[in-house]
């Protein structure tokens, strides 16, 4: 290699040998646990397994048995529902919340305190929370009738056509502290200057947020966008809290489905298939974002 | 607008340093000093009447929980489940803490509670060793390949956790120790380790290269240089990975039912089972006592760790 | 395996053979030879990415080079343990241990080689001496100024009881008093010490006052390795001329003509007599050329010696205290020259210039080359 290598080079195996020691755990969660599972799961998508793996191949056998499935449909479309309003409901609630924080409001830390507190809880308390409050009998519905609006319907839960909304209020409630969070740090690190050089030319505050702020924190809305994405794609303990599913399956998941048969319906073939949709919905999300986000930069 | 003082400061500034047109000003009846401060203006009405309104949106369901929780029965099925408890009865509680039953077995969450102490305690170990030492080799230790590792790593979190667990299944299934504590604590710190190991490799890349020379110099090696230089110096950031860890794998559900057995479920999973369970008459009370108590630990490393908290989500969200 | 050791300067504390490093497609230093003596104060001097202060880590063993080898005291370090190779190191930002005192800071290298409780106490104490920083010895970083703090830095490599210092632009951390005065006392160190010094910077007044030798480097080649003197005065070629002294020193380009057998320069129509410049090559006419002037040696009005003098006006003033800076229009140029702080022109003044050619340079308009 090198035209005049000094004597007594080192192995290079052995330099830095603590180092590749101490990587150990994580060299093999990246390529066994992270690489290695997830081909392996594609790969079995590929077969009939049933109680256990098996490597009898039959094509796409087990994802024309998917896309038939009711459930699976009802699935992918919940999570379309959830996914877009989520995303939209989300980013607004916090950007708005962000901006009225970043007023120089008094009670700051309180406010913030208030909106983050449920990011902290799980989403099983989450859901058996919201699944109390929306109660017909008991909850929001039965309180509006007892003050006399007795025609009053506001019944999520139990009605399988609006069954995700009452899931959505939930995730609202939980993530949208955290991405009001990041709005706020996405504001706060915008240059004073800017504000003042507004502020002089006479533009209305809300011309200086449409056209100068949000087009400025465009990286904070993009790498919360690809976060909640990836959360949403995750949604399973919420349901599985709040309405297990039902009424029926009009609140199923993907990420139940996937679940539901690996370790319960002993279908693994449904189930690794099922997860590989997972996988590819991920993928169409996150490749366009890494790729402009690190794709274009050259690293050095 | 967004901030009077920032404008009279610079009035101010022109007064001090022009004296021609400080008597002009003076000679004018136009408004001067500083500007009165209504505070019930209407963009203050605006403001906090929003932000109040979303106060309460996000206190509301604490309150109803914390309200359920302390009323008895009859009062629930007669009240409303906004209005405070009459009567305060801690029955509930008690209840749920040591006599609710999932299945068969009826000692409450307490057994939940235990269990993900268990699970709780040596996971947050290791995984915070495991991704500190990784992050640590990965800032100030590179070797060939390494960045290759890490970009697979930082990549894989945002692979479904479903797509990788039947693999994890079978490995510990192979390895004798599925449905064991040990197994857990690794799949703990597997899931926990892109996150962590960006923290740490970021925090310990943040700090001035130099003084990593300077102890190379003093002949400190590898581990030297980590327990000596870098970890007392990195103090708050271990309590981020702690707080993120501590809430993360408290509140994990998923891995706790795929990975543990009912008579090892945490508290998470018990508690759902608890409160989902088709059998008897749902007592809501007991149910909203073991959710705030499911929630109680999180909640209590939140408010106690304020600030840390926000650093530690967003340090988990926005990378460094 | 040969003994690679004799190809070394044996006179040589610190030698360095074609030593070569590049991250990926970007070369840093390229087959750069260059041998410091045993006890010299050797300054690496540049602006920022020029390569000094990666030599410099190479040499300590921080970075690994692609090609070539370093010898420390005859002896082959190229692959060995920074600990290994007898030097110590003082870095910009200090680098010093903030969870720990400055005792513990000195000792920390000492504690890690295992060293006896005694002997590490001798060496602290000693060091704590010769720097004057014993009252600081139980305080933490976080309480100490910033000469304070490079003071305990520079502790750090006395205690290590090394053969070479390596200093990475320790003073450009501090305000403009506290460097001078360090400035004195790193000179003073060396004056006691004898050790060898390199010393890494980018600061020309540091390189001019301490060094015994400078190297200018530029795009990892050493471009002039000189003492002071020699560099302020006959700069090699014109980079090194430029980088040196300021204001910076005046480039006229123009060509050679003979004028009557003599060789004078000429541009924009106005000629030079060249009377007094020691060229290193024959003159010729007709060759393309640069002239370099030290604003100092050009001279205004009554400093004028003997010999030719030229005309010009004064564009701007820049009254600095003990000089005066003036800033000329002379045909088609601008010339700084620099005078007395007493002497002062209104603008627009017309003044005489005469030219010290004994201290001029001549540079090849495209080699750049002295000639």
């Amino acid at each position: 290699m090198a035209k005049s290598v000094a004597p007594g080079r080192p192995n290079q195996f052995l330099r830095n040998l603590n180092s590749k020691i101490a990587c150990i755990p994580m060299m093999l969660t990246a390529l066994v646990i992270f690489l290695g599972g997830t081909v392996w799961t594609v790969i079995y998508s590929f077969t009939n397994s049933k109680l256990l793996p098996r490597a009898t191949f039959v094509g796409f056998d087990q994802y024309e048995r998917l896309w038939a499935a009711s459930r699976w449909i009802i699935s992918i479309q919940n999570l379309a529902i959830y996914g877009v309003l989520c995303l939209i409901f989300s980013l607004l609630i916090g950007f708005v919340l962000a901006a009225l924080m970043d007023q120089k409001i008094r009670f700051e830390n309180t406010f913030r305190t208030i909106f983050l507190y449920p990011f902290a809880l799980s989403f099983i308390v989450t859901g058996l929370v919201w699944q109390w409050v929306l109660n017909p009998e008991y909850g929001v519905q039965g309180v509006v009738r007892s003050l006399g609006w007795e025609s009053f319907t506001f019944d999520p839960l139990y009605t399988p056509e609006i069954v995700i909304y009452g899931i959505l209020i939930a995730g609202l409630w939980q993530g949208t502290g955290l991405v009001m969070c990041l709005m706020l740090a996405g504001l706060r690190g915008i240059d004073e200057d800017i504000w003042k050089a507004a502020r002089v030319d006479g533009i209305p505050m809300w011309k200086t947020y449409i056209f100068i702020v949000i087009p400025m924190m465009r990286p904070v809305f993009i790498t919360t966008l690809v976060l909640i994405a990836s959360g949403i794609v995750k949604l399973y303990d919420l349901v599985v809290a709040q309405t297990s599913g039902g009424p029926g399956n009009a609140s199923e998941v993907p990420a139940k489905y996937v679940y539901d048969y690996m370790f319960q319906a002993q279908n693994l073939g449904q189930g690794f298939a099922a997860s590989t949709m997972m996988l590819l919905t991920v993928a169409i999300i996150v490749v366009p974002w890494a790729y402009l986000e690190f794709g274009g930069r050259k690293r050095v | 607008m967004s901030d009077t003082s920032t404008l009279n400061a610079t009035t101010a500034g022109i007064d001090a340093m022009s004296p021609e047109l400080k008597v002009r000003s003076s000679l004018n009846p136009g408004p001067r000093g500083r500007r009165p401060k209504r505070v019930l203006s209407r963009r203050n009405i605006f403001l906090y009447g929003i932000l109040g309104l979303a106060a309460l949106y996000y206190l509301l369901p604490l309150y109803v929980m914390v309200v359920t929780s302390l009323k008895g029965m009859p009062e629930i099925r007669l009240g409303n489940i906004f209005s405070p408890p009459v009567e305060i009865t801690f029955e509930p509680w008690v209840k749920a803490w040591a006599q609710a039953c999932t299945g068969l077995n009826c000692d409450g969450l307490s057994r939940g509670f235990w269990n993900s102490v268990r699970i709780l305690v040596p996971s947050v170990v290791v995984s915070i060793l495991v991704a500190s030492v990784s992050g640590y080799a990965l800032a100030n230790w590179r070797f060939k390949g390494s960045e290759l590792f890490f970009s697979i790593l930082i990549v894989g979190a945002f692979i479904p956790y479903q797509v990788m667990i039947y693999p994890i299944v079978i490995i510990l299934r192979e390895l004798g120790i599925y449905g064991t504590l040990t197994g857990l604590v690794i799949v703990h710190t597997i899931f926990g380790m892109p996150i962590l190991t960006l923290l740490f490799r970021n925090y310990f890349a943040s700090l001035p290269e130099e003084l990593f020379k300077a102890a190379r110099i003093d002949g400190a090696g590898f581990w030297q240089i980590y327990g000596r230089i870098m970890l007392p110096m990195s103090l708050p950031i271990f309590v981020v990975a702690m707080i993120l860890q501590v809430t993360g794998i408290w509140n994990d559900f998923l891995f706790g039912v795929v990975f543990t057995r009912p008579d090892t479920y945490p508290m998470t999973v018990q508690l759902n089972n608890i409160v989902n369970s088709v059998q008897g008459v749902k007592e809501y009370n007991v149910n909203m006592a073991a959710t705030l108590l499911t929630g109680a630990v999180p909640l209590i490393v939140y408010f106690v760790s304020g600030r840390l908290f926000v650093r530690g989500i967003a340090a988990g969200a926005v990378k460094g | 395996m040969t003994d690679l050791s004799s190809f070394a300067n044996r006179a040589s504390s610190v030698s360095i053979r074609d030593l070569s490093l590049s991250f990926g497609a970007v070369t840093v230093l390229e087959n750069l030879n260059l041998d410091i003596r045993d006890g010299e104060f050797l300054v690496l001097l540049g602006s920022s990415g020029c390569g000094k202060s990666t030599l410099l880590n190479c040499i300590a063993g921080l970075l690994e080079p692609t090609d070539g080898q370093i010898f420390i005291k005859d002896r082959n370090v190229t692959w060995e343990e920074p600990k290994d190779r007898g030097i110590g190191m003082v870095f910009q930002s200090y680098a010093l241990y903030p969870q720990m005192t400055v005792e513990k800071n000195l000792s920390f290298g000492l504690r890690v080689a295992g060293l006896a409780k005694d002997e590490i106490d001798r060496r602290v104490a000693r060091a704590a001496g010769i720097l004057q920083i014993e009252p600081l010895l139980n305080r933490k970083p976080a309480a100490l100024s910033g000469g304070q703090r490079q003071r305990v830095a520079i502790g750090r490599a006395l205690v290590r009881d090394v053969d070479v210092f390596l200093f990475d632009e320790p003073l450009s951390n501090l305000d403009a008093k506290l460097r001078s005065e360090l400035r004195v006392e790193i000179k003073r160190l060396h004056q006691s010490l004898k050790n060898t010094m390199i010393y890494v910077t980018h600061d020309q007044i540091e390189a001019l006052t301490l060094a015994d030798r400078i190297a200018i480097m530029k795009s990892g080649v050493i471009q002039q390795l000189d003492d002071p003197m020699t560099i302020y005065n006959r700069p090699k070629n014109k980079f090194v001329a430029g980088f040196i002294g300021s204001p910076s020193m005046n480039f006229l380009k123009g060509e050679l003509v003979d004028e009557g057998g003599h060789i004078a320069f000429r541009t924009n129509g106005v000629s030079f007599s060249l009377d007094g410049y020691q060229a290193s090559e024959a003159l010729a006419a007709g060759r393309k050329v640069i002239l370099g002037l030290r604003p100092e040696h050009v001279k205004v009005d009554s400093d004028i010696g003997h010999g030719e003098t030229h005309e010009a006006v004064v564009d701007i003033e820049e009254p600095m205290g003990a000089d005066n800076l003036l800033w000329l229009k002379h045909a088609g140029h601008t010339l700084s020259v620099r005078i007395g702080g007493e002497r002062r022109y209104a603008v627009g003044t017309k003044v005489r210039l005469g030219f010290d050619m004994s201290m001029a340079s001549l540079f090849d308009a495209v080699s750049e080359e002295r000639i």
